[in-house]
């Protein structure tokens, strides 16, 4: 195509529609205002199509760009006299997002391949039912009765492999007789994703009940997995049927150039397009008030050494971990005492319980005092690890698959389906959400996410201040290199580096290792931690030299030297805690610990 | 003068109150538009389709499952009844019989050559909506529901648990700020909606189920006491579908919080009228909050909502701690942004508290009790 001079992109939130608009100048693409309004899918407008107007309006004001006609409809392309724009993308979750159930034969195998799929599609998986998943088939029929999900993914057995269990799976979810959430004159839309041999059985169960769509196998055989074509279905039944559903999508998705995303999909497509242009391994977290989103692109496991590893990506999302709406399951989840011990105050555990069930019911209240901030970024940093914890669980190789071993290799006792997610390797990670975004200091937003993610080596954190993602995500579909422009200079604020070394053993006050960063050479000392402000320079090089027995990325007491950005508002952190990150069981001497990283950091105001 | 958006619960005297009575699925509505109906009158229903119960019959015939069919003594549409036989086999010339029987009454839905499974459906389950409220109806939507219409005195709460029940009002506290301890609730509280103070105990809960209350609305609740009355602890606010005996409609938040006087009064001002109540809560996009409704008799004028903008004068209720709780009178609502404490700048208000000093806070963390 050719090269558009200006770019309208909107994301249709739950609560609020975001509108962008990107110009072209002689630098290249840079993001020029937002604008956003309340969405419009409910009463009284129930039409998304105001919402974006509305938000586009905002725009328009504060651009000083024409691009609406008196008819309220998009100029295309841009003309003279800054009237129009050249290309119109948009992304959605209004209406609660997609919501699906996934089925497969072996939960561990073809169940949790459909999970893969759905989630990188930008679904919420209800549930993944499986032949052992330990329930009894009127229990899975009562799970899919109660769920009403928008969608179901089955698969289930590799190519000539069992029959009959997936078609026991398909009389289930017949018997079950599922009608769509939202309702209406439509079936339940199926997609079976198996056993190429069950497909006619599986026809003969649903054919009548469902509109079932038969793609092929997302598990052809034990060692493959092949998650496009169900995802690709998923996408294109998400815009046929279910937003459909959501009022004014079919004219929202004529003024469209590219079609409609579910704004996970573009959050996903956007880290993916950054992982492969940088040749980077990322993590990229939303923390929202009800759900926290992770997303990964790791390398995959390859069989032999010599082999180049491709870039896996993976979508999670946490249904019930969230700031607000979700906060007070945080803490059921997590503990009382887990989310205490990130608090250098002496909280009565007692009321804890009180005041966040108070933030749970008026959700829109924000921190007011100091503790009470404490308190919620204690919240934040068990939600993220709580997150992140489930994204490691399902981020993983293939399992139940033969691997071939050299015999250098039969002693190495790894097992196949090891998680992908390997901090020691992890390059980016990128925060969003309104914890992370808006936390009064950006320090404290960096801790946090340090604290969750417990990196190793050398690290970049970025937080996505305003959450671009999506609009850039759609975008990159069709402009990637204008995606990338924008994410890079104006999506991305830099926060700085972790540097984490990894002692196998290490007593406090031991030197872990000399950083030298900009000409000065820095202690990284184990229970401490120390702060580099930044030099303010987009690319330096730095230095890690550990201690023997300290592993930085090349393995125990090898020097690393890389190339880092060093323009973060925050700057480098030392981080000697060592890993795992274990905080003293005495909770006078945590405290007086974490006090001292705090100063160290300038994380909090001293009172 | 400076205004402000602050959504506020509602708790209004006279209000035209209607509800949407709709069916999970298609089926027959049983009143016309203009009927009177009680909260009791079952309004419209239908059938779900019921549970399934699945044999294994190769397996229980010993028999492979191409085979089965000619084994099977009835077919698929067949209606069965618990304890008739379904399949038969022999052996050894017909020495050795084995014989397998419904599990329960039902309509043989499918019997698979594949998995060598049977499906049973069971009779549909039969599924009524109920008016909930004393009133009208004023609208029918064929084979979905109606929409009953009454005047009435209505109240918002901010968390409930528990479904819908009717009863009279009892009110068991002398003041808005009486803690509901167990001694309260007598026999006579059996079936009705007993009004509480600031606190409802634990024990009290126990106390109400015991004897059969129908509702208790209550300014507070401790999350160890709702924790321990629902047996688990509440992660989100979706609740209505739990079966408790006694629904709870809490109209202020957690731990010990006087009821708002208004809603008190409001409560007290009706005492022996019958109230419509239902805890369900849902704190989401589409947000719904537990309520109590009472129809009231003869006409009543539309009260426009409270649009929920703020005003200097206006009476606030702090809702983040610290002074959680506290009603407070607005004295000034400034255009910039104000740093607080924790350093962040947010849109900010000053308000006067009952001891006379003053105290500005975010906008967020306040809502407008209307007066």
């Amino acid at each position: 195509m050719s090269e558009p001079r200006s770019i309208l992109a909107t994301d249709c939130g739950s609560t609020t529609t975001k509108a962008i608009l990107i110009e072209k100048d002689e630098s290249g693409y840079r993001l020029a205002v937002r604008g956003e309004a309340p969405t419009t899918v409910e009463a009284p407008f129930e039409d998304v199509t105001r919402g974006v107007l509305n938000a586009v309006q905002e725009v328009e004001e504060l651009s000083g760009r024409t691009i609406l006609d008196e008819n309220e409809r998009i100029i295309k392309p841009e003309g003279d006299g800054r009237r129009g724009i050249d290309l119109y993308v948009s992304t959605s979750s209004a209406g609660g997002g997609l919501q699906m159930m996934v089925s497969g034969v072996v939960k561990q195998m073809t169940a949790e391949s459909a999970q893969r799929a759905a989630l990188g599609a930008g679904a919420i998986v209800m549930d993944a039912l499986a032949h052992n998943d330990g329930r009894l088939p009127h229990e899975r029929i009562a799970r899919i009765r109660s769920l009403r999900p928008d969608m179901i993914l089955m698969s289930g057995g590799t190519d000539g492999g069992t029959v009959t269990h997936v078609a026991e799976m398909a009389e289930i979810i017949a018997a079950a007789d599922p009608r769509p959430r939202l309702g209406g004159g439509y079936n339940l839309p199926i997609i079976f994703a198996g056993n190429v041999e069950a497909r006619d059985l599986v026809s003969e169960q649903l054919d009548k009940k469902s509109e079932l769509h038969i793609v092929e196998n997302i598990r052809p055989t034990m060692d493959e997995e092949n998650l496009d074509p169900a995802r690709d279905m998923v996408h294109e039944l998400f815009m046929e049927h279910v937003m459909q559903q959501a009022p004014g999508y079919n004219k929202l998705s004529t003024w469209t150039d590219a079609p409609i995303m579910p704004t996970p999909a573009a959050v996903g497509a956007m880290t993916e397009t950054v992982a492969h242009r940088e040749e980077i391994q990322v993590v990229g977290v939303d923390i929202g008030g009800a759900t926290t989103d992770v997303f990964s692109v790791f390398e995959g496991e390859t069989e032999d050494e010599d082999e180049e590893p491709e870039l896996v990506f993976n979508r999670t999302v946490s249904a019930n971990l969230g700031m607000s709406y979700s906060v007070s399951n945080v803490l059921v989840e997590a503990g009382v005492d887990n989310v205490l011990r990130w608090t250098p105050l002496d909280i009565d555990a007692a009321g804890l319980g009180n005041r966040i069930k108070n933030k749970m019911i008026r959700p829109t209240t924000i921190p007011q005092t100091l503790e009470s901030l404490m308190v919620e970024q204690a919240i934040a940093r068990e939600a993220l690890r709580l997150a992140f914890e489930q994204h490691k669980q399902l981020a993983t190789g293939l399992k139940g698959i033969q691997q071939h071993r050299t015999i250098d290799q039969a002693f190495d006792q790894t097992l196949s389906g090891q998680t992908l997610v390997d901090l020691m390797d992890l390059d980016l990670i990128i925060g969003s959400g309104g914890v992370l975004s808006h936390a009064p200091r950006r320090q404290q937003s960096m801790l946090m996410m340090i604290d969750a993610f417990v990196p190793e080596g050398i690290t970049q954190l970025a937080v996505d201040s305003i959450f671009m993602m999506p609009q850039l995500g759609v975008l990159a579909e069709l402009h990637p290199e204008a995606a990338m422009q924008v994410f890079w200079r104006d999506c991305l604020i830099p926060l700085g580096n972790c540097i984490a070394p990894v002692p196998a053993k290490a007593r406090p006050g031991d030197v872990l290792a000399q950083v030298t960063l900009a000409g000065k050479t820095h202690e990284v000392i184990a229970g401490e931690m120390l702060l580099i402000p930044s030099t303010g320079q987009e690319k330096t090089e730095v230095t890690v030299e550990p201690a023997r027995g300290v592993d930085v990325g090349e393995g125990r007491g090898q020097t690393v030297t890389r190339t880092i950005r060093d323009d973060g508002v925050v700057g480098t952190v030392l981080d000697g805690r060592g890993r795992p990150l274990d905080l003293p069981e005495d909770p006078a001497e945590r405290r007086e610990l974490l006090w001292k990283w705090i100063r160290a950091l300038d994380i909090y105001p001293e009172e | 003068m400076a205004h402000a958006y602050t959504p506020g619960l509602q708790v209004t005297p006279h209000t035209i109150l209607r509800k949407e009575r709709i069916l999970p699925l298609k089926g027959e509505v049983l009143v016309k538009e203009g009927d009177k109906v009680n909260g009791t009158d079952i309004v419209a229903r239908t059938e779900l389709p019921g549970d399934v119960d699945i044999v294994n019959m190769a397996y229980e015939l010993g028999s492979d499952p191409k085979e089965m069919k000619a084994k099977m003594t009835v077919d698929e549409g067949d209606p069965i009844e618990a304890g008739q036989a379904i399949g038969k086999t022999s052996s050894f010339f017909g020495l050795f019989k084995h014989q397998v029987n419904a599990p329960n009454d039902g309509t043989i839905e499918t019997i698979s050559e594949v998995t060598g499974k049977v499906l049973i459906r069971r009779p549909p389950l039969p599924v009524e909506v109920t008016a909930y409220i004393d009133g009208t109806v004023v609208d029918v939507r064929p084979e979905e529901g109606v929409t009953v219409q009454s005047p009435a005195a209505f109240i918002q709460g901010i968390i409930g648990v528990g479904g819908e029940v009717q009863g009279p009002l009892k009110i068991v506290v002398d003041s808005a700020n009486d803690m509901l301890s167990p001694d309260l609730i007598g026999e006579d509280c059996a079936d009705a909606v007993v009004v509480g103070g600031r606190l409802v105990t634990a024990e009290a809960l126990k106390r109400a189920q015991e004897v059969g209350v129908a509702a208790v609305v209550v300014g507070g609740i401790h999350d160890v006491d709702l924790e321990g009355y629902l047996g688990y602890a509440l992660g989100v606010a979706i609740t209505g579908h739990e079966e408790l005996g006694t629904t709870v409609v809490v109209t202020e938040g957690f731990g010990e919080i006087q009821m708002a006087d208004r809603t008190f009064q409001l409560l007290k001002d009706h005492e022996g009228d019958l109230a419509s109540c239902n805890g369900a809560t849902q704190i989401r996009a589409g947000v719904i909050r537990p309520e109590v409704a009472i129809p009231l008799k003869g006409e009543a004028e539309e009260v426009e909502e409270a649009d929920g903008s703020m005003a200097v004068g206006d009476t606030v209720r702090i809702i983040r701690e610290p002074n959680f709780g506290i009603l407070a009178e607005v004295t000034a609502l400034p255009h910039e942004l104000i740093a607080v404490p924790t350093e962040a700048k947010v849109r900010a208000l000053t308000v006067r508290l009952p001891d006379g000093s003053d105290l500005t806070l975010p906008r967020a963390n306040v809502e407008v009790i209307v007066s």
